[in-house]
């Protein structure tokens, strides 16, 4: 198959960019988006041109690490739940021009072309996405009885890769897909409990500080998800923040008082 | 670390809770202004079925629609204190909406400076994408619609029309001031927008509230776009009647 690609080429954060033709001859139908790409890049290293950069790892949509904006969608495809490694060129037509694009958005600053800097994620989950256990032997896994219901929905939740497509699909750019889901994978579980306020409270401070947009419930941040995290964890994460910032309020002037 | 910040706050006397930790300055952060616009959207959406069920009453069988408007409008006025409660809520809930959608606005537009070469379609529909839009058009509306019906700048000589029983002539004020198509037509494009914009706005609310989940949302969503469409045609009806003739004045 071949196809006609306008890819993003942009030095650092700091310099413009611009798209730039390329050619992609002789492609397998079953080569997956990151494969084409390889087999681009090979021929622009033969001709001694700078290869076009782009995050991958894993290649089996679990990581998280590869990105791309193609043909204004991140992951390519927004009905199939994938990632841009499980993204195979038979889903496009032969001949077709596909722009790619890096995930834009002011908190994720370009690194080179495509790779964006996706730590504003690490310093919100840094903020409060844990719980603090005690260290030691192991409990026993049915000492803490945890509904059915809660385990499925936190275990839905926690499918979040971190890749950022939410971000990149919002036309606010904003993360709260992302910190909803990191938020609710422990809001939802019995050891996550003791410190769900103050966790709420201070990963949303974290994503606003970030420079990410505010959601106005458009949804286009689980159509792209990768792993088909429902927009539900934001309107859980709404509901918990209101809880926790008046609980907190209320408790802190309980304090102030008491002194 | 984290511990630590948390634990001195008492220490040192609050001075290092993070802002948000004061209750009025929720306004500060992202999900308290939408909040903010939830609460004030959510107010306006009330008044506008309100708003919609009183103006109705000109559509009262038996010629009694003149009767029950004028007697509707004036009993609105009966008691000054009530209704000067109605309309600074209003006006704070008006403003606060608009300052907080604009600010929230603008931090949405800086949190991407540079725009995709390639934009596609996702799942946005166009009462979504186009809430700025049609919530600025509005931003027109509503004062030529004050300056219209209200004040009577535009059209001092309402003033004038009184009823039989000496009441201001309501009735006859939307009669005459529907009979021009221009003006009609203009309210019927504007009730165009606010339903579309309510569409969107009111199944938002209960998502921001927190009142969502995979279960109700498609109730919401339809629900939110029934009610759109049933304010837009009730709303239409009444130009669209006079300018057809079933409305006139006299009642006939």
């Amino acid at each position: 198959m071949n196809f006609h690609l306008k890819i993003w080429r942009q030095r650092d954060a700091n310099s413009p960019g611009q798209l730039e033709d390329h050619e992609a001859k002789d492609i397998p139908a079953s080569a997956s988006f990151l494969e084409m790409l390889d087999i681009v890049n090979e021929g622009v290293t033969m001709r001694g041109e700078e290869p076009i950069a782009h995050d991958s790892d894993c290649r089996e949509g679990i990581c998280g690490t590869c990105s791309l904006t193609i043909n204004g969608v991140p992951h390519g495809n927004n009905k199939a739940g994938i990632a841009t490694c499980q993204l195979h060129m038979r889903t496009f037509q032969d001949g077709e021009t596909i722009y790619v694009e890096p995930f834009r958005a002011k908190a994720f600053p370009i690194v080179r072309d495509l790779i964006v800097d996706r730590s504003a994620f690490d310093r919100i989950i840094q903020a409060g996405g844990y719980v603090s256990v005690r260290t030691g032997s192991a409990p026993d896994a049915n000492a803490l009885p945890i509904p059915k219901q809660s385990a499925d929905l936190a275990m839905d939740a926690a499918a979040c890769i971190g890749c950022g497509a939410c971000v990149a699909a919002c036309p606010n750019s904003s993360a709260m897909l992302f910190t909803s889901a990191k938020m609710g994978q422990l809001s939802l579980l019995p050891q996550g409990q003791a410190e769900r306020g103050r966790r709420t409270l201070a990963m949303v401070r974290q994503m606003d500080a970030e420079g990410f947009g505010n959601c106005s419930n458009v949804y286009n941040c689980s159509a792209v998800c990768p792993k088909e995290i429902s927009a539900s964890f934001i309107a859980r994460m709404n509901r918990d923040y209101m809880l926790a910032s008046v609980q907190d309020g209320l408790s802190a002037n309980e304090v102030r008082s008491g002194e | 670390m984290f511990f630590g910040r948390w634990t001195s706050t008492r220490a040192s006397g609050g001075g290092l809770r993070p802002p948000e930790m004061k209750l009025f300055a929720l306004a500060n952060t992202s999900i308290g202004k939408k909040w903010i616009v939830a609460i004030t959207g959510l107010a306006f959406v009330g008044f506008v079925i309100a708003h919609l069920l009183g103006n109705l009453q000109i559509f009262w069988p038996n010629h009694g629609g003149p009767e029950h408007l004028n007697a509707y409008a004036e009993h609105l006025h009966d008691w000054a204190p009530l209704l000067w409660i109605a309309r600074v809520l209003l006006i704070v809930f008006f403003v606060g909406h608009v300052y907080f959608t604009i600010l929230l606005y603008r931090e949405n537009r800086a949190a991407r400076p540079q725009k995709y070469a390639r934009p596609a379609k996702i799942s946005a529909s166009v009462p979504v994408m186009t809430m700025i839009v049609s919530g600025l058009i509005l931003l027109t509306f509503v004062p030529f619609h004050l300056a219209h019906f209200t004040w009577k700048i535009l059209r001092p000589e309402y003033r004038d029309f009184v009823d039989e029983a000496k009441r201001p002539d309501v009735y006859r004020m939307v009669v005459v001031g529907f009979s021009s198509w221009p003006i009609s037509i203009f309210y019927i494009v504007s009730m165009g927008l606010l339903c579309m914009h309510i569409s969107h706005g009111f199944s938002s609310v209960f998502q921001t509230f927190g009142i969502r989940n995979k279960l109700i949302a498609p109730v919401l969503d339809k629900g939110s776009y029934v009610l759109g469409w049933g304010l837009f045609l009730g709303n239409s009806l009444i130009p669209l009647s006079v300018l057809l003739g079933w409305v006139t004045w006299p009642a006939k």
